[in-house]
């Protein structure tokens, strides 16, 4: 192949990687920035979100896209549901104390991974597209259904951007983020607020992981890879920054695209671990943090 | 000898009546543990036991599921026929994880707390592999249903065998020629990146070169990937053949990014169904594969020219004529190696009432016993046909079915002879002491 349409190719998967990257890492970076709290288990979260994305559409017969509409609608509420209980009872208890809350959700990881694994079962199941269009370059196929991702991934994106900085909520979240105990002075529910951004960070996983399941599978193990790749993006973006998330996952998936088309998949993983070591030792903060306070 | 100290008087020891009962308690205690075992009658009535190493979690998962319902099957109907050497036959499960790791554990398991008479029934070559040595040092009888060429390699040890299924080398041996002659001669192969995998990247190209034909590209791909297309386009343009085995869950994403990258417009494509076990191959998305084909070692579907014994084990086993579990269309199975479950079985019976095998004491009697075996007929024991079975190298030699996708379904389009696939051994496992 040629070099311009396989740079085409690399692109497009990179940009794919990057959608559902920047929104799982934007939950964990959300989590992180306004409650102080290094949420392991994040990536059963994303996990649960397609395992339920499974769940869903096979209960619903007819066309392949109501079960996924439906999935998209109802999975991320339900995981948003379990983030929330998980967060009255295990880390509200703790206080959101960061080790603490580390070992816990280390916990969480285990039991969700283990539960899923008893009531869904070992195996790889698909989801059916909602639509199974074949875009025709004159190089090669690509599934339309992947470009759409990137399109809803940017959709939801926005979406958060405009909740963040145009909303009362967003305002809310913000200045408990700036400052609980301020907020907490100026009456700012903080621990209703830390619940809900702990809720939407784990729906945000979700989404990422209803739009993917369609080209990848439900599986049990599914968590793993994304919660180091957001972790990494969440490094190097800087976290609790918006912007920043969404610039590293860019930067992460479209790297690990065009490395790993040219060259190969390990290569991009340790250049992106390189990276992260990188930004750790020359600015610790992110390239979109603010220094800590 | 005088007994100053008093050690042979009992007035003198204090032996109290508590001390007394702490040691009967003690002894009591010791009896009753688990793992204390009393053989005084076991011999004659007490179940030969089977520890069966399987892949119920991690990526060998659907594998493990039906290995576990074709071992249930055989062993229902060998303790139906009277068990082994009259005793019956008890199957103990442990969960490896598909973990090479946890599989070396799990032996160690089976042979220090369950004290089975042998291991059985591994399928992913990583975990053979890893296995392997713990078998061997435990002097554990270990029977894998793997389909690697590691057990013929000879570079395992004399503990591990692999009599009901044939291996990776045989088979692409057995069936280079008919891919050069019916599919193409310049071959791109698509493997997975770990043992297995490398039987296929090792023995293919030498066994198309003497046919003619050639590798142009090969491309490896870790066995935990999720995403495919970023692969394709390292396929070469003038490829004729792309040569695809791919494993775990994501096997069906694989096969349909294959098919969005190329449309109908595609190469011949030659598979093993290991890229498809498990899966429906109508499933949506994978319309393009009409007109491929497949190697099987047993074929999924029903053939019209089955045997009875075919036919009996499918009913056995519980597969219907599409190859999936009867009443769940959608449970598909992975027909194409279970099968070797059931035979490696019947093998285990065979040499065991050969070798006039009693307890763990006569493992090395087993072991000598299955290196004596040479040919299995074709049968209700050997439902998948005819084999033979070198001893020296632990590994038998089957035939193999080449089959085409049409009209939904695999129809075998070829089958190979067992001298097909026979090549020099690369060792000798009886030279090796036991």
């Amino acid at each position: 192949m040629h070099f311009g349409p396989h740079l085409l190719l690399a692109a497009l998967e990179g940009l794919v990687t990057s959608a559902v990257l920047a929104l799982t890492a934007l939950g964990l970076s959300l989590v992180f920035g306004v409650m102080r709290v290094v949420n392991v288990a994040h990536g059963e979260l994303f996990m649960l979100g397609a395992v339920l994305a499974w769940a869903i559409s096979t209960a619903i017969s007819g066309h392949p896209a109501l079960g996924f509409l439906a999935a998209l609608v109802l999975a991320p509420l339900i995981v948003g549901l379990i983030a929330l209980v998980a967060e009255r009872l295990v880390l509200r208890r703790l206080n959101y104390n960061p080790e603490a809350t580390i070992v816990a959700t280390i916990g969480m990881l285990y039991i969700i991974q283990q539960l899923a694994l008893t009531f869904y079962g070992p195996e790889a199941r698909p989801v059916e597209a909602p639509f199974s269009y074949r875009i025709l370059l004159p190089w090669f196929g690509y599934s339309g259904y992947k470009l759409s991702i990137i399109a809803a991934s940017a959709l939801l994106l926005v979406a958060t951007w405009f909740v963040l900085t145009r909303t009362k909520i967003g305002l809310v979240m913000r200045a408990t983020q700036y400052d609980s105990e301020t907020a907490q002075a100026f009456g700012i529910p903080v621990d209703r607020v830390y619940a809900g951004v702990f809720a939407l960070g784990a729906m945000l996983a979700a989404v990422a992981a209803v739009l993917i399941v369609p080209i990848s599978q439900a599986h049990y193990l599914m968590g793993q890879d994304p919660l180091l790749l957001s972790f990494i993006v969440v490094i190097i973006g800087g976290l609790g920054s918006l912007r920043g998330t969404v610039v590293a996952a860019v930067l992460i998936g479209l790297s690990d695209g065009i490395i790993s088309v040219f060259f190969s998949p390990t290569l991009a993983k340790i250049i992106a671990t390189l990276l992260v070591a990188m930004v750790l030792v020359f600015r610790p903060q992110g390239l979109f943090g603010t220094a800590s306070r | 000898m005088t007994d100053k100290n008093g050690f042979f008087d009992l007035s003198k020891t204090g032996l109290t009546r508590r001390t007394a009962l702490k040691g009967l308690a003690a002894g009591a205690g010791l009896a009753v543990a688990p793992g204390f075992v009393r053989y005084s009658q076991a011999q004659s009535s007490a179940p030969i036991k089977i520890g069966f190493q399987c892949h119920r979690t991690g990526i060998g998962a659907a594998y493990g599921r039906w290995y576990e319902r074709t071992t249930a099957a055989a062993v229902k109907a060998i303790n139906e026929a009277g068990g082994i050497n009259g005793r019956p036959v008890e199957v103990i499960i442990e969960d490896d994880g598909t973990d090479p790791g946890r599989g070396a554990e799990v032996v160690g398991k089976f042979a220090t707390q369950h004290k089975t008479d042998i291991v059985y029934g591994t399928l992913f070559s990583h975990v053979v592999i890893g296995s392997a040595p713990a078998a061997g040092e435990a002097k554990m009888p270990y029977f894998v249903v793997s389909e690697g060429h590691h057990v013929a390699s000879t570079k395992l040890n004399r503990y591990v065998f692999q009599p009901g299924i044939t291996d990776v080398k045989s088979q692409i041996q057995a069936m280079a020629p008919w891919i050069a002659a019916n599919a193409g001669k310049k071959v791109t192969q698509i493997f997975p990146d770990f043992a297995f995998g490398y039987d296929h990247r090792d023995y293919l190209p030498p066994a198309l070169k003497a046919q003619g034909a050639e590798v142009i590209a090969q491309i490896a791909i870790p066995p935990t990937e999720s995403s495919f297309t970023k692969y394709f386009p390292q396929i070469p343009a003038e490829t004729e053949v792309i040569y695809h085995v791919m494993v775990g869950p994501a096997v069906l994403t694989f096969v349909k990014e294959l098919g969005e990258f190329y449309g109908s417009n595609r190469p011949q494509l030659f598979g093993f169904i290991d890229s498809l076990e498990a899966t429906d191959i109508n499933s949506p998305g994978l319309e393009f594969l009409d007109g491929s084909h497949f190697w099987e070692g047993s074929p999924r579907y029903a053939q019209p020219d089955d045997s009875a014994a075919q036919k009996a084990y499918r009913a056995a086993v519980g597969i219907d004529d599409n190859g999936a579990a009867v009443g769940d269309p959608k449970d598909v199975s992975t027909a194409a190696h279970m099968f070797g479950c059931w035979e490696t079985l019947y093998v285990v019976k065979k040499a065991m009432e050969d070798a006039g095998y009693k307890g763990p004491e006569d493992r090395a009697k087993l072991v000598e016993a299955t290196e004596a075996l040479t040919e299995f007929a074709e049968g209700p024991e050997h439902p998948q046909g005819p084999k033979t079975f070198n001893g020296k190298i632990h590994q038998c030699f089957g035939i193999q079915n080449i089959s085409k996708v049409e009209g939904g379904r695999l129809n075998v389009v070829h089958k190979t002879k067992i001298e097909d696939g026979l090549y020099e051994p690369e060792g000798d496992y009886t030279t090796q002491p036991l």
